[in-house]
């Protein structure tokens, strides 16, 4: 049984949310089937057939081609399963997933993996703000899983973080880390301005020093034991982060921040 | 049954279901790993003073440990899984939180999860640390030389505790040196632990006592002091009586500890003082699981 393919005939005006066509949806529907939903699109609903051309019946195993920026709300809510973008994907991109894998080959848009709460995500290209944040208004960000990009994050990456791993291969924005509960966003490549800002709890992990707001606080350079174990977490990735020779245990922590609880930390490879 | 001049006595050993985990201590090096775990299984020979059995399984290379780092894996067996649960906490605050370089991490993947550092954390006085890494919680406690890392849970499984054999001799250095022999040779068995001090025990045990305070007593039938005193398991020429016992968690893991075990102690054979191999029981009235020395054996 061949993936579910989904190949976008045009590329419409209007945004589309793609927020139907997640795998536990489409489980059981016949290729006719599907290609009878409806998809908004600014004030229109569109069938998906006007929008795609559809092969493949495998509902598991979704591939998007052609996707381009305004495909909004790819994979949301996922819970099981993948999904594959080939080329863009718009904003909301994995919100609020359950479990189950999706992968881009291109950028994606605001609020990628924002409210993620289990599972993976992985974008090749840069990201746009609010990387696994909250929602506007809302109090928690990502609660789990892993997101990983292999380009640059835009701002507040992880605002809100509440539990889950974020990996950066490139640089992030200013705001990094804003307002996190807790988990862990590791950035390769540059940070901007006011990194952690309003951090509570949470993991920092830098490559490079950044510049650093004044309420953190510098607690010296040390061995940290579970580094290691982080960084074996990462070797089946197909990442940066699971080269051996990017893992390293000793580091220069910085406690913050300290208007807020200050029980975040940012680690700064020594 | 006779093994190179040893006698296999046609008898079983008796043992019970009990509640059992493990857990793998790392440190900077084997030396402190070593000691740390030495420190959380000690008194821990018999449920019956001390609350649990615990032992040392093995130790373990930097490629078979969490953090990469020198381990050993200890096991505690407990009657219930309550106590095991509080002689684990204990334990483990006690003797490897205050272990300088040590790490602490779950043994058991599967089965009942019971805190490890769950609870430990607060010892960090909420400068504790949560990182959940591979779906599996840890605990980065803050101490005075680091940071002292700690897996949130470890597993509780069904495990059997009481496996047994006595190792009868003609002379007390013959059947220390034989002892010495089988515990070497059980040592390389994964899943079991020998509880007492080197894993021999000289004060086998019978239900009851003369005192009414008491639940256990020597076992005067295997004292060779007593032969002429009391109604003797022991022929003439046996001068020492010496008791291994056994906890693991199968009793498929047990009867191979103890097949390797009596098969070393056979292999030092009659001409060094081995005259017999038995087992202690309590006629199969109290515990389900029954290990024929015989059947082991054949």
């Amino acid at each position: 049984m061949s993936a579910l393919t989904l190949t976008l005939k045009y590329r419409p005006d209007q945004r589309v949310d793609m927020s139907p066509l997640v795998c536990q949806n489409l489980q059981g529907m016949e290729p006719a089937e599907i290609a009878g939903l409806e998809l908004q699109s600014g004030k229109c609903r569109l069938r998906v057939a006007q929008l795609f051309n559809i092969s493949g019946s495998d509902t598991q195993t979704i591939v998007i081609k052609n996707s381009f920026e305004k495909l909004d709300f790819i994979g949301r809510e996922l819970d099981g399963g993948s999904i594959t973008v080939e080329g863009d994907a718009g904003a909301y991109l994995a919100m609020g997933m359950q479990s189950g894998d999706i992968k881009v080959t291109g950028n994606a848009g605001l609020y990628a993996g924002c409210e993620l709460k289990k599972g993976y995500l992985e974008i090749t290209g840069n990201t746009g703000d609010f990387l696994g944040g909250a929602l506007p208004g809302n109090k928690m960000g990502m609660k789990g899983g892993m997101i990983l990009v292999k380009g640059d994050a835009g701002e507040r990456v992880g605002d809100h973080l509440r539990r889950g791993t974020i990996l950066i291969e490139g640089n992030a924005g200013d705001y990094c880390g804003s307002r996190m509960t807790a988990g862990t966003i590791a950035v390769m490549g540059q940070t901007g301005r006011y990194l952690g800002y309003a951090m509570r709890r949470g993991t920092l992990l830098l490559w490079h020093p950044p510049l650093l707001p004044a309420g953190f606080n510098d607690c010296g350079t040390h061995t940290l034991a579970f580094l290691p174990m982080l960084f074996n977490a990462f070797k089946n990735l197909n990442s940066r982060f699971a080269d051996a020779s990017a893992a390293f245990n000793r580091v220069q922590r910085y406690a913050g921040d300290m208007a807020e609880m200050g029980r975040g930390e940012v680690l700064v490879k020594k | 049954m006779i093994i190179n001049g040893v006698t296999i006595d046609a008898s079983f050993a008796e043992a019970f279901p009990m509640k059992a985990t493990r857990a793998i201590i790392t440190a900077q090096n084997e030396k402190w790993a070593m000691i740390a775990a030495q420190a959380m299984t000690g008194f821990a020979t018999s449920v019956i003073a001390c609350g649990c059995e615990a032992g040392i399984e093995r130790t373990l290379s930097p490629d078979e440990t969490p953090d990469g780092r020198p381990g050993v894996a200890v096991m505690i067996f407990a009657m219930g899984g309550k106590g095991l649960a509080k002689q684990l906490e204990t334990r483990a605050g006690q003797c490897v939180l205050t272990s300088p370089t040590s790490a602490l991490f779950a043994g058991i993947d599967g089965g009942i999860r019971i805190p490890l550092g769950k609870n430990l954390r607060y010892f960090g006085d909420g400068f504790q640390i949560a990182k959940v890494i591979a779906g599996k919680r840890y605990w980065r406690v803050p101490v005075m030389d680091g940071e002292f890392l700690t897996e949130a849970t470890t597993g509780q499984v069904d495990a059997i505790g009481g496996g047994n054999f006595l190792v009868l001799a003609e002379s007390q250095p013959q059947a220390l040196a034989a002892c010495e022999a089988a515990i070497d040779a059980m040592k390389k068995i994964p899943n079991v632990i020998m509880p007492f001090p080197g894993g021999v025990v000289r004060s086998g045990s019978k239900v009851g006592s003369k005192y009414k305070a008491l639940n256990a007593s020597t076992n005067d039938a295997f004292c060779p002091t007593l032969k002429g005193m009391t109604k003797t398991d022991l022929s003439p020429e046996i001068e020492s009586v010496m008791e291994i016992v056994i906890d693991g968690l199968s009793k498929e893991d047990i009867a191979q500890s103890m097949r390797v075990g009596i098969q070393a102690v056979c292999d030092l054979g009659a001409e060094n003082g081995i005259k017999r191999i038995s087992a202690g029981n309590y006629g199969g009235k109290l515990g389900p699981f029954h290990f024929h020395l015989q059947e082991i054996m054949a």
